[in-house]
């Protein structure tokens, strides 16, 4: 018998009972769509983590000044909080795994620009920031190591501070005041969107660190918030953290029973850490839409079943008139497996119109996995042979008198 | 030797049915020879071995002691794959319900040996549309078994049972489920069948009327071959019926 007419007579069966067929297909459709939308969930969450982690910067190390549990207040100075100095920032410099150093002091003023003004946060740091921060420029430049010496008065906005006091027009090259100084605007920030906490991270701006202590704040102490540092790599990132807290220690004096009046925060664990819990959560939704598929293989084999006993008189005919066993096994299993593979293949084209609607409502990253799609339609394909195999033996075991006596 | 005229031939034929401890000898040792070309009427009472014998020759069934030769070929030791090819290339079968596929059409049910003979689609539609030609059904080819009355469904069988120009045809009743009017179109098809195109035909009944249309009498009765002769034109109803049946009456 040729290979092209058994699948011809498995597709004619089919057709033969179409509502059968459909209902019966409905649970592969079901199963394949459900893994299909879970995966690609998991995976939009975990690419949503991966961007926010990317947005962190590349292997970023923050040093927060001022500890607050000091005990006895012996170390409080003048500037409450105030631990960090630019010989930490330097001396940090030094150190092998580090790549990148920016100290960074942080501002808030009132931007006025024409009619417009906009409250934000201002970011001093030194011209590494971009870099350190993972941040890329929309339009313009940014500060130059000059800039942050001579402490000049410019300007990098972010997105949101921009779209606000340039409604439609481009701030390059214009002049902006905050606390009554002008200051030249000379770039503006790619958008970065929300961060994980839902703040607006585009609300902000960005100057040389020198220009925020001298011209923004004209503090007496310059003030240094925070030190952002880039490792050399991913695994330095735990070297880097060591060896900053033993050169802190020794710069601040600390003694062996003393705390640290300063904390290293490691953004590289913390973004590890919750890229495992993502993965972790796309695996466990994908493996109860895997659930929903055995359920549908189930159907099926219940299904061919019942085909089987419905048809035992057409078998028989079948039998009495020349076919061999095998050619009835690989009838029912080609509709078993025809009927998976289509149910997979419409699950498919589901599974991932689910997705983007899901992705779209939730307004996350849509991020359709091809090797989830294609693990799930194969795995119909393999739920049509391991659950129509039975009741295709079955069938292929009659014995051809009693079936062609069976009413 | 007589084997290229022979179509088939049983030599001391046992069957024996075990269901639990009980033995039915069904079969106890009939010897019986077909030539090419004969219109053989098998007759017997229920549970005379009949059925027995004709699912032994239709290749649905194995002896349980004795040779079956079949067109020059030992059956009796086959396995069931080439039972089923011989089924396929060498018996036409036709059934008391007709059993055509449902939902399928009389050309597909044609087809469908010659399917499972591996024959490409062209030649066996070509056969298929040929053998429906030759029982006067060249018209409904696409209809559906539900569309034909029973006589038209008989004939699709009939068209199935030659398509594949098989050495015997195999009636089982064929006429058990039809009218006397249409019973009787449909064993003038038959007696054209083997006396136009030499095809050998065993045919098993119950009614003499039906069996006078064959060319030969075999009677089973309790697992033996009863009686076994020519059947003369000057035969009747009367005269094909049992013995006791006919006492009876």
């Amino acid at each position: 018998m040729r290979f092209i007419d058994i699948q011809k007579m498995a597709v004619h069966a089919l057709g033969k009972n179409k509502i059968q067929t459909a209902l019966t297909m409905l649970g592969i459709v079901i199963g394949v769509s459900a893994v299909i939308a879970m995966v690609s969930l998991g995976q939009g969450a975990q690419k949503l983590v991966e961007d926010q982690v990317a947005g962190m910067g590349t292997n970023v190390l923050q040093i927060q000044g001022g500890n607050g549990n000091f005990t006895g207040g012996a170390r409080q100075g003048a500037d409450q909080g105030q631990s960090l100095t630019e010989g930490d920032v330097e001396a940090i410099k030094q150190l092998p795994p580090v790549r990148l150093v920016t100290p960074i002091a942080q501002a808030q003023g009132q931007f006025v620009f024409g009619n417009q003004n906009w409250q934000t946060r201002v970011e001093g740091s030194n011209e590494n920031n971009l870099e350190i921060r993972g941040w890329r420029l929309d339009s313009g430049d940014f500060f130059s190591e000059n800039d942050v010496r001579t402490a000049a008065r410019v300007v990098v906005l972010g997105k949101t501070v921009a779209n606000t006091l340039f409604p439609g027009s481009d701030p390059i090259d214009q002049t902006i005041r905050i606390r009554n100084l002008p200051y030249r605007v000379i770039g503006v920030l790619a958008a970065k969107g929300q961060s994980a906490q839902g703040q607006d991270q585009d609300d902000t701006a960005m100057m040389p660190y020198t220009t925020v202590q001298k011209k923004m704040l004209g503090a007496a102490l310059p003030r240094i918030n925070r030190i952002a540092v880039s490792a050399v790599s991913s695994q330095a990132t735990t070297a880097a953290k060591d060896q900053i807290t033993t050169l802190l220690r020794d710069r601040h004096g600390i003694r062996a029973n003393q705390q640290d009046d300063f904390r290293v925060n490691n953004l590289t664990e913390v973004a590890e850490a919750a890229q495992q819990t993502t993965a972790v959560m796309t695996m466990l939704l994908g493996s109860i839409a895997a659930v929903s598929l055995l359920v549908g293989g189930i159907g099926i084999m219940n299904i061919m079943l019942v085909s089987v006993t419905e048809r035992t008189r057409e078998i028989g005919i079948r039998m009495a008139i020349g076919s061999r066993g095998s050619y009835i096994r690989m009838q029912f299993l080609a509709e078993s497996i025809i009927l998976c593979m289509l149910g997979g293949l419409i699950g498919v084209v589901f599974g991932v119109g689910l997705s983007l609607g899901i992705a779209h409502y939730m307004s996350w990253p849509s991020y359709i996995d091809p090797k989830a799609a294609t693990i799930a339609f194969l795995f119909s394909a393999v739920t049509g042979i391991f659950f129509g195999y039975y009741p295709a033996h079955k069938a292929a075991s009659l014995d051809p008198i009693e079936a062609l006596r069976y009413e | 030797m007589s084997t290229s005229s022979t179509v088939l031939s049983l030599t001391d034929a046992h069957k024996i049915y075990r269901t639990g401890e009980v033995e039915v000898h069904a079969l106890r040792g009939v010897s019986l020879e077909i030539k090419r070309g004969e219109f053989v009427a098998v007759m017997g009472p229920s549970g005379s071995g009949k059925s027995t014998m004709m699912n032994v020759i239709g290749c649905l069934d194995r002896l349980t002691r004795g040779r079956y030769i079949l067109d020059g070929i030992d059956v009796s030791t086959m396995s069931k794959n080439d039972l089923a090819d011989t089924r396929n290339t060498k018996i036409g079968f036709v059934f008391q319900s007709f059993n055509l596929i449902p939902r399928t059409s009389a050309l597909s049910n044609v087809e469908l040996p010659m399917v499972y003979a591996g024959l490409s689609p062209a030649v066996r539609r070509e056969r298929a549309r040929q053998a429906l030609e030759s029982v006067g059904l060249a018209e409904k080819g696409n209809s559906l078994p539900n569309q034909l009355s029973g006589g038209q469904q008989q004939r699709v069988a009939l068209a199935r049972a030659i398509a594949s120009e098989p050495a015997l045809i195999l009636a089982d009743e064929p006429t058990g489920a039809l009218d006397s009017r249409t019973a009787e179109e449909i064993m003038k098809i038959f007696q054209q069948l083997n006396r136009e195109r030499g095809i050998t035909i065993v045919i098993v009944t119950h009614e003499p009327d039906i069996a006078l249309h064959a060319l030969r009498l075999v009677r089973f009765k309790d697992g033996l071959i009863q009686e076994d002769r020519k059947i003369l034109p000057e035969d009747d109803i009367l005269s094909l019926q049992h013995p006791l049946e006919a006492a009876h009456s």
